[in-house]
Order: C-alpha cells, then sequence, then structure tokens
C-alpha cells in the first residue's frame, strides 16, 4: 500500500497501538534545555525514577544563559542561575550528557542536534520546546512536547500519541534571488493561517524543497509550529546524508552504509494518500516582513499595511485592530515608512552558519554600516556555528559594520526578564514570533530573513535587500 | 491527577483567536523551577497596566468581579499557540480553571492540559458565542456545567445540552485521574521487545553507553 513518509515513519516507531488513534511511540533521542527540561528532570527525581535510556538524552543550555561576551551562571535574568544550577546539578544526577555553558559545543538546541548528529534522518525526537519541528529538515520525527511528556519520554523511552493527519504542501516554482527559505515559510503561514497546520503533520515539497541547502530546510521546517502543524518534515535526500556523515554522533563504517541505504526509502511513495494536499506557488515570491502580532500577520515587504476595513470577518477586524494599536502602525502604510530601533540576527530559526554568510555578505556587497541609533545584535546558533564563522572574518564584518557578536544562545528572541530591547522599540528581527511581549514588554518584533533584517538595520527603516 | 467527571462553575469569556502561551503566561513570569507559583503571572500582560508593579487593568475581564472565581474558560480559536511551555496549563490550574472551551486547540497545549487533568473541549464558534451570551447576563449566577461521563455542556436549563467529542483514550485518561507514566510503564516488557527487534534493522539508533 502506498504510505506517506509521516506514516512511515509513524510506523516504524509504533511499539503498540494502544486505541484505533493513539499508539506508544519509541522515541529515539531526548533533548533538553535549562528553560523547561529543568523542570522535566526534578519531576523525575522527585518521582524516583530514572532516565531509561541515559546516551539517548542530552541537554544544552541556551534559553536562559546570557549571550554577552564573558558570561557565567549568573545571569541579567534575576533567578536565571537557579535554571542553570538545577539543570547542570539534575543532568549530572541522571548521567545524561550536558552540552554545558563552556562546552566548546554548546548552542541553541536545534541548532546544535543536526550539527552533532544527535538529530538524524528517520530518528524519533522530541523535546520540551514547541520548534523541535526544525529537525524534520533532516527528515526526522521530531516534535515539541511538555515538560510532563519529557518525564515520560525520559522514563520510558516512548511517548503516547494521537496519530495526527497528513498533509503535503507542494511549492512550486523557483525561489527568485534575495528570497530565502525564511520568505517561504512566512509565505506558507500567511496562506494556510496560524492555526491552517492544527491536527497535521506536514510533508514539504516541490522542487523548490529539492533545491533548498540543508540549514535552509531546517529554517522552514522550524515555523512549522507556527502554523500549529504537530510537526513540519521533508524527505531527506543526498544533501542531507552528505551532511550527516561525519557527525559526532553519527554512525559510522558498514552501520552508516546500513543506515544511508535505510534512509533513502524515506519517502512518500507515489500515490500516498494524504488527508490534504495544498499547493503553494512561489516563482514570484518576494520578501516577506511581519506587520501584525501573529506570524500569520505577514505581507509582501512594499505592500500596505492591510486596513483593518478589509478583514475577512469582524473577530479578524478585531484582531488587526489590537496588532496595529499594539505595534503602533496605520492600516493602508508602507513598512518602509517606520523607523526600526533594532536589528537582531540570530534564533533556532536564523543562526546557522548560511544565514550569517547570508547577512555579512550584503554588509560586504554595499558596504552598508548598521544606521545610527541602532542597537544590532548578531547571535551564532552554536559554538561551532560561531568559531566557523569566526574562521570565515564574519565577526569582524559584523563588527565593523556596528553589530554586537555574541556568545550562542537564544538571546533576545524572547524576553525571560533578563535582556530586552524596551518599551515600544520596533525590531527587525530573524526569529520565529512576533507575538505581543515575547521580546519584552511593548517591543515590536517585526519578522524577517536575515537578508531583509541586515537591510533593515542599515537603511534604520524596514525594506528588504534593493541592492543585488 | 485529579479525575475530572463533572464540574460547574462560572465561565469567563475571552474570545479571542489565537491566543499564545506568552500571553497565558509570559517567559518572565516563569521565575523559578517548579510547576507552581504561576498563577500571578496568568494572562500578566494583559491582567495588569503594569506587570512589574501588578496594576490591575481594570478593564480586563478577569479582573472584573463576577470572573475572579471563574473556573471555565470560553475562548477563540486555535487557543494555546506557540511554546510548548507547560507552565500555561499550571497557571491557568493553579488559578482555578479545570475547564477550556475553544473552537480548536494547539496541539502541544491540548496534550499539556491532558498531562495534567486539564479539560480541553471543543465546541463551535456558535455554540461558544451562546454560551458566552448566556453567561454575560449573569456570570455568577449562570452557571455552565460539563458532564465529562456523558460529554455534554449544560448552560441555559431551557436550552438543550450540547455534546462534544473527546478522544476516547483522553476521557478514560481524565474520568479516572491516571498518572500516563505509570501506565506506560506497564508496558516495559512490550518496549524491551521492540528495541529488541529494532536494534537489528535500525543499530544506529542504539548508542553505546558512555
Amino acid at each position: 500500500m502506498a504510505t506517506t513518509l509521516f506514516d512511515k515513519l509513524w510506523h516504524e516507531h509504533e511499539v503498540t497501538a494502544l486505541s484505533e488513534r493513539e499508539s506508544l511511540l519509541y522515541i529515539d533521542r531526548i533533548f533538553l534545555h535549562e528553560r523547561t527540561g529543568s523542570v522535566a528532570l526534578n519531576s523525575l527525581l522527585e518521582n524516583n525514577r530514572a532516565v531509561r535510556r541515559r546516551q539517548h538524552a542530552f541537554c544544552t543550555m541556551d534559553h536562559i544563559v546570557d549571550t554577552l561576551p564573558g558570561r557565567s551562571d549568573d545571569t541579567l535574568m534575576p533567578s536565571g542561575r537557579e535554571f542553570i544550577v538545577a539543570t547542570r546539578s539534575a543532568a549530572h544526577e541522571t548521567g545524561i550528557q550536558l552540552f554545558d555553558i563552556a562546552d566548546k559545543d554548546q548552542g541553541i538546541v536545534h541548532v546544535i542536534s543536526p550539527e552533532l548528529g544527535i538529530a538524524l534522518p528517520g530518528l524519533s525526537l522530541i523535546c520540551p520546546d514547541s520548534h523541535t519541528c526544525t529537525l524534520g529538515g533532516l527528515g526526522a520525527l521530531a516534535w515539541g512536547v511538555g515538560s510532563t511528556e519529557a518525564e515520560h519520554a525520559l522514563a520510558t523511552s516512548t511517548l503516547r500519541v494521537i496519530k495526527p493527519r497528513n498533509m503535503r504542501v507542494n511549492f512550486n516554482g523557483a525561489l527568485g534571488s534575495g528570497v530565502t527559505a525564511k520568505d517561504l515559510i512566512l509565505f506558507t503561514i500567511r496562506s494556510l493561517s496560524a492555526a491552517g497546520g492544527a491536527g497535521y503533520a506536514i510533508e514539504f515539497a516541490g522542487s523548490a524543497i529539492d533545491a533548498l541547502s540543508v540549514e535552509s530546510r531546517l529554517t522552514l521546517c522550524n515555523m512549522a509550529t507556527e502554523l500549529s502543524a504537530f510537526t513540519g518534515l521533508i524527505a531527506p535526500d543526498q544533501k542531507v546524508v552528505e551532511f550527516c556523515q561525519g557527525r559526532r554522533f553519527a554512525p559510522e563504517g558498514s552501520v552508516w552504509n546500513q543506515a544511508v541505504a535505510h534512509w533513502r526509502a524515506l519517502k512518500s511513495d507515489e500515490d500516498a494518500p494524504f488527508d490534504d494536499v495544498r499547493q503553494i506557488d512561489i516563482g514570484s515570491l518576494r520578501p516577506q516582513l511581519s506587520w501584525g502580532t501573529s506570524p500569520q500577520h505577514c505581507i509582501d515587504w512594499d505592500d500596505r499595511v492591510p486596513e483593518v476595513n478589509e478583514a475577512p470577518d469582524e473577530k479578524a477586524a478585531v484582531a488587526w485592530q489590537r496588532a496595529q494599536d499594539y505595534m503602533g502602525l496605520t492600516g493602508g502604510s508602507h513598512l518602509s515608512d517606520y523607523p526600526v530601533d533594532a536589528a537582531f540576527i540570530g534564533s533556532c530559526t536564523n543562526s546557522r552558519l548560511s544565514d550569517l554568510q547570508l547577512a555579512a555578505s550584503y554588509l560586504l556587497r554595499t558596504g552598508h554600516r548598521v544606521a545610527k541609533g541602532v542597537k544590532a545584535l548578531c547571535v551564532p546558533g552554536s559554538g561551532q556555528v560561531k568559531r566557523a564563522a569566526e574562521a570565515e572574518g564574519l565577526d569582524e564584518i559584523f563588527r565593523s559594520a556596528g553589530f554586537e557578536w555574541r556568545e550562542p544562545g537564544c538571546s533576545m528572541c524572547f524576553f525571560a526578564g533578563g535582556e530586552s530591547f524596551g518599551q515600544g522599540v520596533r525590531v527587525a528581527s530573524t526569529t520565529n514570533r512576533n507575538f505581543e511581549g515575547r521580546q519584552g514588554l511593548g517591543v515590536r518584533t517585526h519578522i524577517a530573513s536575515p537578508l531583509t533584517v541586515v537591510a533593515s538595520a542599515c537603511a534604520g527603516h524596514l525594506v528588504a535587500d534593493t541592492s543585488a | 491527577m485529579t479525575p475530572f467527571t463533572q464540574h460547574t462553575g462560572v465561565a469567563m469569556p475571552l474570545r479571542r483567536s489565537n491566543i499564545d502561551t506568552d500571553a497565558i503566561i509570559p517567559s518572565r513570569e516563569m521565575r523559578t523551577v517548579s510547576r507552581t507559583g504561576l498563577a500571578a503571572g496568568l494572562f500578566a500582560p494583559w491582567r495588569y497596566s503594569d506587570p512589574d508593579a501588578r496594576t490591575e487593568n481594570a478593564n480586563f475581564v478577569f479582573n472584573q468581579s463576577a470572573y475572579r472565581g471563574a473556573s471555565i474558560l470560553l475562548t477563540g480559536e486555535n487557543f494555546g499557540c506557540g511554546s510548548s511551555r507547560e507552565h500555561a496549563v499550571w497557571a491557568l490550574q493553579e488559578s482555578g480553571f479545570r475547564a477550556i472551551v475553544a473552537p480548536s486547540f494547539a496541539t502541544i497545549f491540548r496534550n499539556n492540559a491532558q498531562r495534567n487533568g486539564l479539560l480541553t473541549v471543543e465546541l463551535a464558534d456558535s455554540e461558544i458565542e451562546a454560551l458566552t451570551q448566556w453567561v454575560s447576563v449573569d456570570p455568577l449566577h449562570n452557571a455552565v456545567r460539563i458532564d465529562l461521563d456523558a460529554c455534554t455542556i449544560g448552560h441555559d436549563p431551557h436550552q438543550p445540552v450540547m455534546p462534544f467529542l473527546i478522544d476516547q483514550t483522553t476521557r478514560h485518561m481524565l474520568l479516572n485521574g491516571l498518572d500516563e507514566i505509570g501506565l506506560t510503564e506497564q508496558s516495559l516488557d512490550h518496549i524491551a521487545a521492540f528495541e529488541a527487534g529494532d536494534r537489528s534493522i535500525r543499530p544506529w539508533v542504539y548508542l553505546e553507553e558512555s
């Protein structure tokens, strides 16, 4: 019977069916971080349970740890130290591998798990973090859970999961120059809505996906959760195989060959039945910018901000009005009318080497510098990314253009009580969420690609790269 | 986990779509490595005009005296989207909520809710609107009744009850207040047998102990 990629992965991990819709699934890898993993580990220990397979569980410090040079266990977040110390202690007590603050491989969980070969095609991987779907970009069965489910997986190597339905999104056409995977996923969310993927595992496919680099696929799948999807995934191909080879926790020798042979079958069969199929034409896709407080509030960067009276229904009109009031925007205006106060390059969406190279290439090509008065940050996603960027001299390019060059971590993607941009500050950001208050009380976040963010930082107002 | 069978209580309408977990409880309100101490952070961005000083915003529904003891939330589509933080569920429960009624929920939030005994009920928008109308007339008097055994929601005694659908496994877990980890631990033999078979097919999955 013709089967989807997702269904193949589901069946491969099914320990037993619990009911018609729910199965006990085997969890190959568990990744934790100090924000929510600490709660799961503490709860496990309080309940006198052990990690069933400690060599399959990993932990990093990314969410709360500062990204300023010279950082330590003390954080700008008032009680951050408690999270860091508790996580370290619980990781040691349970015997799981921790990528601690000073570890050369420390970084954002969804950046380091592919980098280290902890996430691989076909593996099931969970993390108490909604952006775990990022790893679907490798063809992994990866999804975000809460702390209680993480504890369940730690204790039993399994999870009880209700099977989502299958959706495929086909992208037809090729991305134009200066248009990135970030623009692709923002346009997809705008097209399907923030609830458009609810109840589905979404396979992204089409010639545009085949053409994407592995890092771009990670960016794309990262925001499947912004569609409220169970996860997003892409069939692994030769690019993914080459990406994984030689990674620290990837198999070697004959087992590697066996794995690769297995991964070659991880794709949807020709006539596989999907519950829903969407076609998205991207030949004329333009750089996207969010104007509101949901990732679905996106427009082509030089389109007008929609007017409230253009909303499809009364509820949307109320939501748009709230969003425009919060964002300090007027319907009918252009985003380029609005000066930016800050620019942020980083996060599990856009902090990989290719993201940094893209932004740095703009600075080199144009010779532009960050506009006066704009606070600009570049936060590499991991120690590996940071070292690779520095080896290419990217840090110098960013610094001399006026960017701060930070230590790896989630940084100002969200506000945990430490560093923030400040009330009313308008930020061009490569992050994934523009929710009210996400980056701090009253902060106005416009999400976009690294290219749009660097161009906005230099122009001093919201703008896409028009220099190429 | 506290079982959920029947519950009657004050229902608070907060009819917005896409209420994300950053709005339910912002990251800055998650101050300790704990599942408790979160109630004061619930809806902090909307509930307080100055969250640091805890100055209440009188216009926010939760601050209106009739709704202070609310235990049922009537809300909008895609409730609980965004971050996977289970603190959103814990903050709602610590504030007295037993059930959330929405046209749809974000998956991770719904799973987190069920793992903690917080009932999520999906109803059509028009049904939630009818509940909202009923409640708004006199919130304290016009209570809402949820019966998980019968899978119905009742409001105005002159109106028929509203049936709702829920996954049968989830219903069973909630009705009996079962601990999922304990339940799965009864399947450890199954899990070991799965691993024994899987190891020959996918040997690269099984890392050596360091």
